[in-house]
């Protein structure tokens, strides 16, 4: 049997997929940006806190890292409504779930920061009288940031990439619109065909995007 | 809330077989994806640039797209390519392939990390490239490679959860037909949740503690 690709209908509603890939961004860029005021608060509490946050903020970080994104979709999207009697819109649901997602792995990236900050640097701003407020804000976080916008990069592209599953509870991003064009045309090889690579050079593109950062903010080393 | 506990504990039968199928598939992608992916790290880190430019490309593409689409591409792909598998092998074979891309670079890493300085020291009394690698090379890399490797293995567990994407039943699809049948998604979630907790905790607690015991600082 001979199979001939054709890419028409593809073509034809094309607008899915760009529609799709948008809110994928999006998704991404709203879950990332919660997740990073999550992480870095938690990280914070984590560092200076007593015994019980640091129990607390290990036990989010842990169950959150050690369950599949597939299943916490399910359980924000399904089961805690089911439980509480209210309901919420699917991309809703899903921006939550992606953001508890990313502030648990940002966490441990932010912390690690924290730790890497060299403690003459705080001793410095202490000595000049910072509030400990003023030394988080002027001195901790801006060179934290430095040490740990690589580390950074590589946890937002898979956040990006992670948007798919969104697509498990009808959230219409790339990867349902990919399926919804399936569905309805059965050209399923040319569908991914087309959506991987939108998949791949979006990522690319952020990557680019974030060490082009890198480099703005990280000075070049002199030896 | 005893009533609610006895009702969990008595779904634990019916997702005893999904939990089979998890660790089943989970098995199989881990074990292929650790031989073939040694192999095509030691040839990223040492192979000539015919093998190393397609296996960078090959890793960078697959770790570049999101698991679920690779699934699903390679699904769709392969009858096209005139392989007509059960769904699977054909999920199986997705799987293998998203997990060799990452275990590649970590064994590359790990090869990378040994300071330039033993491979000079094993050429100085006479080692032949493949005696370096056995004697020298490997099992000094094998410290590297056993803690981000043992991490990748719980992303092995949490990844096996999207063949109920395609219908087969693991441990997230019994639980999705235990709640179809029951309409008591909350606990079931949580009961599902919980036992892949306890898989992926123990393994990344053991990733810790070699981690720990083979730290060590040298140079």
């Amino acid at each position: 049997m001979q199979y001939h690709l054709n890419f028409n209908f593809i073509w034809r509603y094309s607008e899915k997929l760009w529609s799709g890939l948008l809110l994928s961004i999006e998704l991404a860029l709203v879950s990332i940006l919660i997740g990073c005021l999550i992480g870095f608060a938690l990280a914070v509490a984590y560092n200076g806190g007593g015994r019980l946050t640091r129990w607390l903020v290990a036990a989010y970080v842990e169950f959150i890292r050690n369950v599949p994104l597939l299943l916490l979709v399910y359980l924000v999207f399904y089961g805690i409504p089911s439980a509480g009697g209210f309901a919420y819109g699917a991309t809703e649901s899903f921006v939550v779930t992606l953001s508890l997602y990313a502030g648990a792995h940002l966490v441990e990236v932010f912390r690690a920061g924290l730790d890497a900050v060299p403690k003459g640097v705080v001793d410095a701003g202490k000595a000049i009288g910072l509030t400990p407020w003023q030394r988080l804000a002027h001195v901790r976080f801006p060179v934290m940031l430095r040490i740990v916008l690589p580390a950074l990069s590589n946890t937002f592209i898979s956040l990006f990439k992670d948007t798919s599953l969104a697509s498990v509870i009808a959230v219409p991003e790339l990867t349902y619109g990919a399926n919804w064009i399936k569905t309805n045309t059965f050209r399923a090889v040319e569908v991914w065909i087309v959506t991987a690579p939108m998949y791949l050079i979006t990522g690319w593109a952020i990557l680019a995007a974030l060490r082009g950062l890198e480099r703005a903010l990280i000075p070049r080393r002199r030896a | 809330m005893s009533g609610a506990f006895a009702f969990v504990v008595g779904t634990i039968p019916f997702l005893w077989q999904g939990l089979l199928m998890t660790l089943y598939v989970s098995a199989i992608v881990v074990v292929l994806s650790v031989v073939v992916g040694v192999v095509f790290g030691v040839l990223l880190a040492y192979g000539p640039w015919w093998a190393r430019w397609p296996l960078r490309a090959y890793s960078d593409i697959l770790r570049g797209t999101p698991l679920l689409v690779v699934i699903f591409t390679i699904y769709y792909l392969l009858p096209f390519a005139g392989l007509n598998l059960q769904p699977l092998p054909a999920v199986l074979l997705a799987l293998v392939m998203f997990k060799t891309a990452h275990v590649s670079e970590i064994a590359r890493g790990a090869i990378q990390s040994i300071p330039q300085g033993q491979t000079d020291a094993a050429k100085a009394i006479g080692l032949t490239f493949f005696q370096r690698l056995a004697y020298v090379i490997l099992p000094q890399s094998v410290r590297r490679f056993l803690p981000p490797w043992i991490n990748s293995v719980t992303d092995a567990v949490k990844g096996s959860s999207l063949v109920s994407l395609v219908g087969i039943v693991d441990l997230m699809l019994a639980a999705q037909q235990v709640i179809g049948r029951t309409y008591e998604p909350l606990p079931i979630y949580l009961l599902a949740a919980a036992i892949y907790f306890v898989i992926n905790y123990s393994l990344s607690t053991l990733s810790r503690r070699l981690e720990a015991r083979y730290a060590y600082i040298r140079e």
